[in-house]
């Protein structure tokens, strides 16, 4: 009973003299190791001047010496090897001279969701917070916020790997679908103020997807790139639909090169499938009145794009051409209800009948800088309403055969390659019976460590 | 079909086993790896000396290039970084990514000038590293050449040996001309030079020459005629002998001034393959002296 507490008492008296000796110890070593620090880092200071003064304001005398006199001093990383991630932010905004238009759609189309309608005077556009960084030696990552008042809605957040090999990228998380050419681009690398009829009436601004995606670029010297994507596919054309699997897949493949020095090209063809429960639009039904639609079944999307550049001798810093063009097809088969609207004099009746639709459309653009900073670049856009079948709804609801296009004209100016100014002027005739001249003026700036633009 | 799938698996590995793939982002260091390298390398060149190698895009045939490589070759120095981040990140290629033994930047292995103090985007187009423009001084195209062998051996050990040997025959004969060089351009020291952009920093340390005036208000930044003006009114007090321009840059700038001050204007190669006898690099710094000499009589 009494051991453990003389033996704790014992304790109590031996271990400060055996920790003074041990401090002691440690005391003479950290004097040892500051002396023998301050000799080198004299060692060091004295050859730093001796290379100052050899190299690099003078020649060196001799050839021999030439290469030897400086020891190439480490330097500085590059940006993208920083621990910080880069950060970028883009400022857009703009002038738009509209007609006063209620109810703004594409005659023939279900109105894709996710649209935001320019407003007509002065307004801020998006205003975007791009972060990138290597998470590790593995993986790499994105993200795109996109900031509205009183919203933030994430545009892209995704990983990506860096270390598979062999042509492989998996990504994972949110992203712009690499389907067709304009589809990854963000609204600020755009080359028209506004989005292309083709791509408003597909999918509002572009098919963004929770998933994941596998891409191969062959080992060959004609780029050959293939892909596919599963996701969530809770997005116009399709919708949320609470369950588990994919809800959307994607494929995708580009081929491209090189024609000479001055010209290169890429050409690409995908194919998104999905499925829609109860897809909410709203379109005029014959008595003019609005009618709620729920859309249930699936929807099959060609797209084929082709995009060309020219640069005098691939030197694209005084003048250079770039042409753009997509084409798309979309099937969607299934049941259509048109909720019931007599109360307010429409036409439907809550009848759920087979719906069929096949539609395409397309643009085509060319971009001419024809000095440098000063670009100026016509846009075509042009859909076709295609066979449509609303069934017994054919009663109720209007079949057209009205073909929507619009011609857009753009010159932009930009200082420097972080800020650019724009004016258009577009005559729209996307809707039945309404020829509209818009006018728009817009500014795009970017701040911080803008990342490279994609082809 | 089969018959497609089995040539296509036959010849995967066929290709795979071949000469190094090395991807130069410049055609200096495509130069030097083909000195290095000789046969055991294939290099392909990302950019030609009539391309400002600042704004090169990310076009399908480089990504397709990079996918291929064994081995990037870049400056480095943020002077690839509107384009090369890009072809890394599309070309699924492991091997080539920064911190990998693939990736070799050689603006690492030179000292660096122009440092800015302040690195704003107001200063025009800066890189906080320093001047990317390291290849228009020879000793640095050796100092790189150096590590860049270290880094072949590396990479492709089987050839280790042949690289250092080659690089050691190539080292011998870069150094005879240096000197040469050096010798040819005695008379050239001290005087007193215009440059449309910072392209020549390292020339000019070099040779001991004098930049007096910059025809870019901030680099990057096109001149405006009244800022031009401007410029020819300072060459009045302090006068240049030449204006120094690289072949890719549009002459309009350069001649406006340069009939304004009543001097010659040098179109410099910049690169190996910038002008008629400069396919390797002694035929850089040889036409280089040349038109320098030639102007300066």
């Amino acid at each position: 009973m009494l051991r453990p507490t003389l033996l704790v008492a014992a304790l109590a008296a031996a271990f400060p003299a055996f920790a003074d000796a041990d401090l002691d110890a440690l005391r003479s070593e950290l004097k040892e190791m500051k002396s023998s620090y301050e000799a080198r880092i004299q060692l060091l200071e004295k050859r730093l001047l001796q290379a100052e003064t050899q190299a690099p304001n003078a020649p060196a005398p001799s050839p021999a010496s030439a290469v030897a006199a400086v020891e190439p001093a480490p330097q500085q990383e590059t940006a993208s090897n920083r621990f910080n991630p880069d950060i970028s932010l883009i400022l857009q905004g703009q002038y738009a001279q509209l007609d006063d238009i209620e109810h703004r759609h594409i005659t023939g189309f279900f109105p894709a969701g996710h649209n935001h309608d320019v407003p007509r005077g002065f307004s801020l556009n998006h205003t975007e917070l791009v972060m990138s960084a290597s998470i590790d030696p593995y993986f790499s990552g994105y993200m795109n916020l996109a900031l509205l008042d009183a919203e933030v809605s994430i545009e892209e957040a995704w990983f990506q790997t860096t270390a598979l090999g062999n042509g492989l990228t998996l990504r994972g998380g949110r992203f712009l679908s690499g389907l067709g050419y304009q589809n990854t681009q963000h609204p600020h690398a755009w080359d028209f103020a506004d989005n292309n009829l083709m791509y408003r009436a597909l999918f509002g601004e572009a098919y963004g997807n929770d998933g994941l995606q596998l891409k191969w670029v062959a080992p060959t010297e004609l780029f050959m790139e293939f892909g596919a994507e599963a996701g969530r596919g809770a997005n116009f054309p399709g919708t949320d639909r609470n369950m588990n699997g994919a809800g959307s897949t994607v494929l995708f493949g580009h081929l491209g090169g090189d024609v000479g020095v001055s010209h290169s090209w890429r050409a690409g063809l995908s194919y998104l499938q999905t499925r829609a429960s109860d897809r909410d639009s709203e379109i005029d039904d014959l008595n003019d009145v609005a009618a709620e639609t729920l859309f249930s079944g699936s929807s099959k999307t060609w797209i084929a794009d082709f995009v060309w550049k020219w640069a005098p001798n691939g030197n694209a810093t005084e003048q250079n051409f770039k042409f753009a063009t997509e084409y798309f097809s979309r099937k969607e088969d299934g049941d259509l209800l048109c909720v019931d609207n007599t109360a307010g004099g429409g036409a439907c009746t809550d009848v759920a009948d087979r719906y069929k639709a096949t539609q395409s459309g397309f643009y085509a653009q060319g971009v001419y800088q024809f000095m440098p900073r000063w670009r100026t670049g016509y846009r075509y856009d042009r859909l076709d309403s295609g066979s449509v079948d609303f069934g017994l709804n054919n009663a109720s609801l209007p079949v057209t055969d009205y073909a929507p296009t619009r011609h857009s004209l753009m010159l932009d100016y930009s200082p420097s390659e972080f800020s650019r100014f724009r004016l258009q002027v577009s005559q729209d005739k996307s809707m039945e019976s309404v020829s509209e001249n818009q006018w728009f003026v817009q500014y795009i700036h970017s701040l911080g460590s803008h990342g490279a633009h994609s082809f | 079909m089969k018959q497609l799938f089995a040539a296509l698996l036959l010849w995967l590995p066929l290709s795979a086993h071949a000469a190094l793939n090395v991807f130069a982002c410049e055609p200096e260091w495509g130069a030097l790896a083909r000195e290095i390298g000789g046969d055991a390398v294939k290099v392909y060149t990302a950019t030609t000396a009539m391309q400002d190698p600042h704004r090169i895009e990310a076009r399908p045939s480089l990504i397709a290039q990079t996918r291929r490589a064994g081995l990037v070759v870049c400056t480095g120095a943020e002077l690839e970084v509107g384009w090369l981040p890009l072809l890394l990140r599309e070309s699924g290629n492991a091997a080539v990514q920064p911190g990998r033994p693939g990736y070799f930047e050689a603006a690492r292995h030179v000292p660096m000038l122009d440092k800015p103090a302040r690195v704003d985007r107001a200063q025009g187009d800066v890189h906080a590293a320093g001047n990317p423009h390291i290849q228009t001084d020879p000793r640095n195209l050796a100092r790189v050449g150096a590590a860049l062998a270290q880094r072949l051996g590396e990479v492709d050990p089987a050839h280790a040996a042949a690289y250092q040997a080659r690089w050691k025959a190539f080292s011998v004969r870069w150094e005879a001309a240096i000197a040469r060089w050096q010798q040819q351009a005695a008379p050239l020291k001290g005087m007193p030079v215009a440059v449309q952009h910072k392209s020549f920093s390292y020339l000019i340390n070099w040779l001991g020459l004098r930049e007096v005036a910059t025809l870019e208000p901030k680099p990057g930044v096109e001149p405006s005629l009244g800022y031009l003006a401007e410029v020819a009114a300072r060459l009045k007090t302090s006068p240049a002998r030449m204006v120094l321009r690289a072949a890719y840059q549009s002459p309009r700038a350069s001649e406006w001034l340069a009939q304004r001050a009543d001097i010659p204007v040098v179109a410099l190669p910049f690169t190996v393959g910038g002008a008629p006898g400069t396919e390797d690099l002694f035929g850089l710094f040889d036409v280089t002296l040349t038109e320098l000499l030639k102007a300066a009589q």
